[in-house]
């Protein structure tokens, strides 16, 4: 999933601070399982912002709405005829989440409520590791399904390097050494031979905004193109 | 001749190699890098010119590495993998090689986090084992690594780096086989203290034929307090300092545990000028330059040879 942190709330607050209504958009899907920006912490940040706006002597009226997926055109489309009336609109889902939502309401001032962090895991309640940055050219299949891009934290792809530390990468005692795990997965499948050879310089895939059309779309992709 | 470079006549010709190295200046001062040659000029064939070491910013390695030369002494050009692209590396190896430079240390680099910019955005587009082989494709090929031709290729000595004593072990000669599959030409490896596990790795690297196919410099620093000892055991990553090590140091007198250092760094070499396999060493004497006429006298390796 796409993991996130909510901003702190001084943050959000001065970001509408000129605002006198905002209307709040969660997103039931990525943000709400790792309890950055569902329905709950939609609520809480209404309330916070009402208390304090209050407390300034300078209340702030707010509408909300937690769509299903806010990155897609179907749901973004609720909000149509609900948020025409508002000075901003506070989107608490990941980035492209907001950017859609931007995107379909240009007219209106979109502020993020959060940090967009990572492509994660579920490690534990309120826990989320990072574990894949979207290179666009998976090698995990060599690598015994231990990312190299992402978990080593020079990203290199004929580690492990010279500073790994008793299993630890040489950044930090608690992150372990990716090149380690991977060299040791691949023992235990017999694989080793997989990183018996130099792996050449990457194609990098990740430098120019991507799009992705799945082979049996893109004949029509390209007839609406026309 | 691959290069034409010093170093690389030195190990041709069969001579021990004797290699130092110089930590260019936190400023554009010329009189430091001169300060610290003038005790390297003629006691090693070739000094390493480190690269932004340990991620702090220092005047560039090609910079001062063409500094040295006008002074007379060979450098080993570094350069890491954190701080440019394949773009930026290509071109500072063509005008390394312009202004003369005959060798090249090709290393990933300290990760950006330990130095004085934690901030900055590390670069790793290609890791050193990558690098090397880029380097050799320039050499060899005449091509850059996107596959055009170069107009007068640069022609560089090698080097790469081997780290004897980080885990996994087992892996460490077959990353130094990966190393030569990929084109180095000389290896410098991180500093010796743990002999054994050495002695084994060279082992292996023989029986592997590797020995054959590169030159392997193993790295000795010499220890200079039981503090500097106790450091880079528990603090520097990938080293291994074996407490027989610090117990030595602590052994002798307060005023004669640097010369105690200096002991224990000439027996090594004297063992590594009697290793099959070993046709050298690098001497990384840190921040201890003055030390270097001092330290190739007592281990025997003057007067260097002129080629
Ligand atoms: S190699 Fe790593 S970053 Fe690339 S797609 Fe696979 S998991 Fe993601
Ligand atoms: S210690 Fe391991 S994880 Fe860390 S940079 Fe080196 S190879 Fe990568």
């Amino acid at each position: 999933m796409i993991v996130a942190e909510r901003k702190p709330f001084d943050e959000i607050k001065s970001m509408v601070k000129d605002c006198k209504k905002v209307f709040t958009v969660g997103c039931s899907t990525c943000v709400a399982v790792c309890l950055a920006g569902g329905e709950k912490e939609v609520g809480i940040l209404n309330s916070e912002l009402e208390i304090a706006r209050n407390a300034d002597g300078n209340p702030i009226e707010i509408g909300t709405a937690t769509l299903q997926r806010q990155c897609d055109t179907e749901f973004l489309l609720e909000l149509k005829g609900k948020i025409e009336d508002y000075d901003a609109i506070i989107s608490m889902a990941c980035g492209a989440g907001i950017q859609f939502l931007a995107e379909h309401y240009p007219d209106i001032p979109v502020f993020p409520a959060v940090d967009t962090t990572s492509i994660g895991i579920n490690k534990d309640v309120g826990v989320y590791e990072e574990r894949c940055r979207a290179c666009g050219t998976c090698v995990l299949g060599m690598t015994g399904g231990i990312c190299p891009v992402t978990m080593c934290a020079k990203g290199l792809y004929n580690g492990p390097c010279g500073g790994t530390n008793l299993g630890s990468c040489e950044i930090n005692k608690d992150q372990a050494c990716a090149w380690f795990k991977i060299h040791e997965r691949l023992v235990k499948q017999d694989r080793l031979q997989n990183i018996m050879d130099v792996t050449p310089p990457n194609d990098w895939r990740n430098q120019i905004p991507r799009t992705t059309i799945q082979p049996a779309y893109k004949e029509r992709c390209e007839e609406q193109k026309a | 001749m691959k290069s034409g470079s010093n170093l690389e006549k030195v190990l041709t010709n069969g001579h021990f190699a004797f290699t130092g190295e110089l930590g260019p200046p936190r400023g554009a001062n010329i009189e430091a890098i001169k300060e610290k040659a003038k005790f390297l000029k003629g006691n090693v064939d070739m000094v390493n010119i480190t690269d932004n070491q340990t991620a702090m910013v220092r005047m560039s390695s090609w910079a001062a590495a063409m500094i040295v030369q006008e002074l007379g002494i060979e450098p080993n050009y570094q350069m890491v993998c954190r701080d440019r692209n394949r773009l930026a590396m290509q071109a500072d190896i063509l005008g390394a090689y312009a202004h003369g430079l005959r060798n090249i240390l090709c290393l990933s680099g300290d990760h950006q986090q330990f130095g004085d910019h934690p901030q900055a955005k590390g670069v790793y587009d290609i890791d050193s084992m990558q690098l090397i082989g880029m380097v050799k494709k320039m050499r060899d090929e005449g091509k850059f690594l996107g596959g055009a031709e170069i107009d007068t290729p640069p022609k560089f000595f090698i080097g790469g780096a081997a780290n004897p004593f980080a885990e996994p072990i087992e892996w460490r000669v077959h990353r130094l086989a990966k190393k030569v599959a990929a084109g180095v030409d000389f290896i410098q490896t991180q500093c010796v203290f743990n002999m054994d596990t050495m002695r084994k790795w060279v082992h292996m690297a023989n029986d592997m034929g590797l020995t054959d196919k590169v030159y392997i410099l193993p790295g000795v620093t010499p220890m200079k307090s039981v503090g500097m000892a106790k450091y880079m055991k528990s603090k520097v990553p990938g080293m291994d300092v074996p407490d027989e090590i610090i117990k030595r140091l602590q052994g002798v007198d307060k005023k004669k545990v640097a010369d105690e250092g200096i002991k224990i760094a000439c027996e090594q070499i004297e063992e590594f000028k009697e290793m099959k396999g070993i046709p050298g060493v690098h001497l990384m004497a840190i921040e201890w330059e003055h030390m270097v006429p001092e330290i190739a006298e007592r281990a025997g390796v003057l007067p260097r040879p002129v080629l």
